[in-house]
């Protein structure tokens, strides 16, 4: 097996406690931490080149130095644990299984940053792990790592877990701190960006679990060592869900650069499709990537082997590309409807959207209909045309990018499958019969 | 009383609103699984805002109940990894064991069936969640049992909170 950093400890006995999270070195990244200067942190957290784990691959170590420092004005640092990105279930795992990994990293982070205080905002569906998180950050305040002057630095910190309600948009940075405000989770018009303006108007920053948990690697091994993993300006390693029609679906944590093809068929990840089928097409990032047909997403338009990092899965662009986005990765196999798929996509994007920006709030639903249309018998050639011209106004004509996640499978779906569109739009008399009862 | 002074005190001075979310979850745990316009007034109350206010976040968030709802309210993840994994036919079973459509609760008032969306379960497809526990790759004869030890074993509501494991800070 490759490299591991994230996970290299996940199957030791009683990792999931302060005691044996110490026993596995845990809590050294902080006790060195807490030796340098903040903006020594910074400055490592630069160098290992680690980006947004969250899905939009922005580097951490920028994000971080864009922060506002105003004196007197409290700064946040607040981890977006709401993980709800259809096809990705990497942070609910790490946060159950390793919770003091991002403990220590929120500290180290908070450090670095000036945070006095940071939010843990965790998706109020996964409460068992909201407990977790408390129980850790419990043993945390005893070991003396949280609370006043930590380890004799005159550094103080305190953590909270903050529950959502359930709603997809607060996964969104500005819709989290507004849902933290106790408010609906509507995403704000940017700028002012979080890190001028973000939770109760002071300097924030808003970071993905698995990005808080990397820094302590970072800062175990150093950034210049950190960049040396993976390929490229995609550095470090991955935590990938992997789900859909394969054999070993979990979580996996890969070398960036692994090529896909391993990925899908190595027994050390997925195992290969499940039954014995074809893959028909992967959604490699979360729903919201767009689909590829299995060719793409094994070799890209220039016949290359396609790898698991950033820059390779965009290769191609959106003709013939995709995101690594959150690194959720759904396999389909031969047998899959890429149409009835899409309408699941869709439906979930109209009843996630906040309703705030018309072009999602009403794209999403009429896209809906549309491809329920199509499910039941009803469609004719020219939805095509409209789902494309739609998804089309919707895209880059709203506040926050959930318009762009719910555009992009629509065109990517059309795109690629075009011909199973006109396909069940010709066979509609034969399939009004048969699909009208089954899909709801 | 105590316990919701603490979560408040969580937050900077005169920003206690943002105890809303934590404070309807404790408020759903305690009224029977759902939010009334009186529990949700009494909510505004404590936290010193406008009912409105309360109103506009609870219909919001989909964890939060606006209807009475059963003992037990099962929500069955339908979203695309779990469809794939065939969430559809959970959803079906479920119904025809109920003998409710999703949406609705038994006449006993035992259990409510409701679909939710992405769960963050997709490795381990089809599931479910009750209160706080998931129930993961779900097939027709794991349902039977989890409904069978839910009938057995259920005193009052289920939610998805419980105060008593709140943390000390």
């Amino acid at each position: 097996m490759a490299r591991t950093l994230l996970l290299k400890n996940i199957n030791e006995p009683g990792i999931q406690s302060l005691e044996g999270y110490q026993r596995n070195n845990g809590y050294a990244s902080l006790r060195k931490a807490m030796k340098m200067k903040p903006e020594e942190i910074v400055e490592e957290v630069k160098k290992s080149g680690l980006r947004g784990r969250g899905g939009a691959g922005f580097p951490t170590g920028m994000k971080w130095s864009f922060l506002a420092k105003p004196e007197g004005v409290p700064r946040y640092l607040v981890c977006n644990a709401d993980e709800s990105e259809p096809g990705t279930f990497k942070d609910r795992y790490l946060m159950e299984r390793i919770p003091h990994l991002l403990v220590e990293g929120m500290i180290i982070s908070s450090f670095a940053l000036g945070a006095r205080t940071s939010y843990i905002y965790i998706r109020g569906e996964m409460m068992y792990v909201y407990h977790i998180l408390e129980k850790a950050i419990d043993e945390a305040y005893k070991a003396g790592f949280l609370g006043e002057n930590i380890l004799g630095s005159g550094f103080s910190h305190d953590i909270y877990v903050h529950p959502g309600g359930g709603a997809y948009i607060c996964g969104e940075e500005t819709g989290l701190i507004e849902s933290l405000e106790g408010k609906r989770g509507n995403p704000r018009i940017k700028p002012p960006f979080p890190a001028v303006k973000g939770v109760w108007d002071c300097p924030t920053v808003v970071n993905n679990v698995e990005t808080i948990a990397a820094v302590v690697p970072v800062m175990e091994m150093g950034g210049e060592e950190y960049a040396k993993i993976g390929i490229g300006k995609s550095t470090g390693t991955k935590l990938i869900s992997a789900c859909g029609h394969i054999n070993k679906p979990g979580v996996y944590e890969i070398e960036l650069g692994l090529p896909v093809e391993e990925f899908i068929y190595s027994e050390n990840y997925c195992g290969g499709i499940l039954n014995g089928k074809k893959m028909k097409a992967v959604v490699a990032g979360g729903s919201s990537v767009p689909i590829l047909p299995a060719e793409l997403i094994l070799k890209t338009a220039n016949g290359e082997p396609r790898l698991m990092s950033y820059e390779s899965l965009a290769d191609g662009g959106f003709v013939s590309g995709t995101m690594l986005g959150s690194g959720g990765f759904i396999v389909m196999d031969e047998n899959t409807s890429i149409i009835k798929n899409l309408w699941n996509f869709t439906r979930f994007y109209h009843h996630e959207s906040c309703g705030q920006c018309s072009p999602c709030r009403e794209g999403t639903g009429w896209m809906e209909k549309i491809l329920h249309k199509i499910l039941h018998g009803q469609g004719s050639m020219s939805d095509i045309d409209l789902l494309m011209d739609i998804q089309g106004k919707i895209e880059g004509k709203t506040i926050c990018p959930l318009g762009d996640a719910a555009a992009w499978p629509v065109a990517s779906a059309i795109r690629h499958f075009r011909s199973e569109f006109e396909q069940e739009i010709k066979n509609q008399t034969v399939k009004i019969r048969s699909t009208a009862a089954q899909a709801v | 009383m105590a316990l919701i002074q603490r979560i408040m005190k969580r937050y900077p001075d005169g920003k206690h609103k943002s105890a809303i979310l934590p404070v309807l979850h404790l408020a759903q745990a305690e009224f029977d699984g759902w939010l009334s316009v009186p529990v949700m007034d009494y909510v505004a109350s404590i936290l010193r805002i406008q009912p409105i206010e309360v109103y506009e976040v609870a219909s919001f968030y989909s964890m939060f109940n606006l209807t009475p709802v059963g003992k037990c309210v099962i929500e069955v993840c339908r979203t695309g990894p779990c469809w794939l994994m065939g969430a559809e036919d959970i959803v079906r079973y479920l119904e025809k064991k109920l003998n409710i459509r999703a949406g609705e609760t038994t006449k006993d008032g035992m259990f409510t069936l409701k679909t939710v969306e992405c769960l963050a379960s997709c490795g381990t497809a089809p599931m479910m969640q009750v209160g706080e526990k998931y129930h993961e790759n779900l097939s027709p004869d794991k349902v039977d049992k989890i409904l069978d030890d839910y009938r057995a074993n259920t005193d009052g509501h289920i939610s998805h909170w419980t105060k008593d494991k709140i943390g000390k800070n």
